[in-house]
């Protein structure tokens, strides 16, 4: 049984109004880019609102709807840990405590503000394994995008994704950062718009809340899992065999509460780069508040969708979801399933056009992030320094064009994957997850030297590396991308719990090298050198003159106090 | 920079929720027996035009200081 959405006129009538907007900021925008920086930072002209949903729809790649829909059939309501756990947290201690200093210091990158804090040689290795990520991960939403058109609409694979391909091209040479910026706020209403009604018709069908618990119990004993194991978010986590995600609460919590979370949200540029260019600290550090009280809501929009899918396929006889060749539901296929039943013409065509949005949108963060580092930390550091503002604004345009290029290589490349999800989660281990711990050195000790941060960070990165030629998921055979390569030493429930634990090694590693032989090495930064990028040496940010609301601190707790009530609720 | 975004936002909200309201109104019932016997075209396109509409409200009076 394969899904088929059925597109009339109306339906190309919303998505192809939707274009015509997308490119039309892109166009509007165009006589704005005056420079490099007006088209790779913004000019840090963007009010908050803008930047904080920016920042969260960044995140909407292709992982997000489609990856945490599957996930919550595949898991339950153990998938909301990726927000309420590995997400908000993050984003509540990026703002406090990290956005001071990148926006103080004025870099224009991640990467720069590791050349300003530490030295050069541990700016070139984060810019160059962080233009390899991105242009991936750019590559990886825009392979998903296709092969889904492929087989939902029945579009030419090769004709979706330069399609595709072409439009985020033109916007983002247009109109640079801003454009990419502004067209994620768009996105993200989209997606909401497109979604809410299929959460609503969804849950109506399965009778509400309570009606699909019960539903959800079949699914779990089935599976030989307990019965609320669909519905109960902590209660089963004792164990890495007593759910589905295969990992106990310690590896969840360290692992992707901690160290893939701060990693992602408080060090990758895809996202910070959003709060970097917003018009002043203040709207800086509200970025990532601005975009929690959303994404802490997602859950209902994005797991909810699948928990509902699961529970319509058992209930049905496995007639929702169509099957994999393993006879297995084909748990990607939610949201479209879900799209196809109950979604007439017109609300298919909003439907449809948020599901395309959401992988643009995480294609275009990356381009741009991208293009950013490539201009101003390999370009203009290595290659060709001292130029005028506008030479570095024709080469930020021209690396959106190669950018996009090489993305469609990773496409193509990506195409030999099966999942998305461990793929990526992969990538970030390796190089994200030592990341964290070189910042947290690095801002908050004064003593971490440069040797310290860039061999702490290569070895961590080395440590994961390693870690995963000996690592294996029980069942499965060995090999270059399940890990294991070269000895099974170490054995784990699921690819998930591998994933986590080897974050947490590479952390560690970094950690501890980072901190070794930064006291065996001399200090090259003197305090003065070091204001405003280390907290002891930095004057605390005034925000008293703010609206009560509006100050970090106090919203930021508002918010992890409502994110550890929905863990409560949820438990 | 002197381009709100909630000008793009207000006008395609409002396109999008005039073409659903259309369908709501003038689509077959088959539509509305798909979406579980409730008009979701209508009412969602209100529900979308209500919101272009305040974005477009809120973009004026930014303009107007």
């Amino acid at each position: 049984m394969d899904i088929h959405i059925q597109l009339t006129a109306v339906d190309y009538l919303i998505l192809s109004s939707y274009f015509v907007f997308v490119l039309g900021i892109g166009f509007t925008l165009k006589r704005f880019m005056k420079g490099g920086a007006a088209f790779l930072t913004s000019g840090r002209s963007i009010p908050a609102w803008v930047t904080g949903l920016a920042f969260l729809s960044a995140n909407l790649g292709a992982q997000e709807v489609i990856g945490m829909a599957a996930s919550g059939a595949k898991y339950g309501i153990m998938t909301s840990h990726f927000y309420w756990v590995g997400a908000i947290p993050a984003m509540v201690f990026l703002a406090i405590f990290m956005m001071p200093f990148y926006y103080g210091s004025k870099a224009r990158s991640v990467p720069e503000y590791l050349k300003m804090r530490f030295d050069e040689k541990t700016r070139g290795f984060n810019a160059i394994s962080f233009a390899v990520m991105t242009i991936f991960s750019s590559g990886i939403s825009l392979h998903a995008l296709a092969k889904l058109l492929e087989v939902l609409v029945h579009w030419n694979y090769w004709t979706c994704m330069f399609v595709s391909a072409f439009i985020v091209l033109v916007y983002i040479f247009l109109g640079g950062l801003t454009s990419a910026i502004y067209n994620e706020v768009l996105q993200f209403f989209m997606i909401v718009f497109g979604f809410a009604p299929l959460v609503f018709l969804g849950l109506k069908d399965v009778n509400g809340w309570t009606a699909l618990k019960e539903k959800l119990i079949p699914v779990a004993t089935e599976q030989h899992f307990a019965a609320g194991t669909w519905t109960h978010s902590w209660v089963h986590m004792g164990s890495a065999f007593d759910n589905p995600m295969g990992i106990n609460w310690v590896g969840m919590v360290v692992g992707l509460g901690f160290v893939l979370s701060f990693g992602y949200w408080c060090t990758d540029f895809l996202v910070v780069q959003r709060a970097m260019a917003a018009n002043s600290m203040s709207a800086a550090r509200r970025t990532p508040l601005i975009a929690a009280i959303p994404k802490m809501l997602f859950p209902a929009l994005v797991i909810l969708p699948g928990m509902i899918a699961i529970a319509l396929h058992h209930s049905s006889g496995g007639h929702f979801l169509p099957l994999a060749d393993d006879g297995t539901p084909d748990y990607n296929m939610t949201i479209p399933a879900m799209l196809a039943k109950y979604f007439p013409t017109g609300l298919l065509g909003i439907g449809f056009t948020a599901l395309m949005a959401s992988f643009m949108s995480g294609m275009a963060g990356n381009v741009t992030a991208f293009n950013t580092v490539w201009t101003y930390d390999i370009y203009q550091s290595y290659l060709v320094k001292n130029q005028s503002d506008s030479h570095y604004l024709w080469m930020g345009r021209w690396a959106t064009v190669f950018g996009i290029i090489v993305s469609i290589g990773a496409a193509i490349i990506a195409k030999q994957f099966n999942n998305i999800m461990d793929m990526l989660q992969l990538v970030f281990g390796f190089v994200n997850a030592p990341l964290f711990a070189t910042f947290l050195l690095g801002m908050f000790w004064k003593r971490t030297t440069g040797h310290g941060a860039f061999w702490g960070l290569l070895g961590g990165t080395v440590f994961a590396a390693l870690f995963h030629l000996f690592a294996i998921t029980e069942g499965g055979s060995p090999s270059w991308i399940k890990g294991g390569a070269l000895a099974q030493k170490f054995v784990f429930h699921s690819d998930m719990g591998k994933n986590f634990w080897m974050a947490i090694v590479a952390w560690s590693a970094c950690f501890f090298l980072t901190v070794a032989i930064s006291v065996a090495t001399r200090r090259t930064k003197t305090d003065a050198e070091l204001t405003g990028l280390v907290y002891s040496l930095t004057p605390k940010p005034k925000s008293e003159d703010e609206p009560w609301l509006q100050r970090p601190a106090v919203l930021g707790a508002i918010i992890m106090a409502v994110a550890i009530l929905m863990n409560f609720i949820f438990a | 920079m002197n381009f709100d975004l909630r000008l793009p936002v207000g006008l395609m909200f409002v396109v999008f929720g005039l073409i659903l309201t259309a369908v709501g109104l003038f689509g077959s019932p088959e539509l509305t027996a798909k979406s579980l016997g409730i008009n979701m075209n209508l009412w969602w396109g209100l529900v979308q035009l209500a919101f272009g509409g305040v974005m477009l409200l809120l973009a004026a009076r930014g303009k107007q200081k």
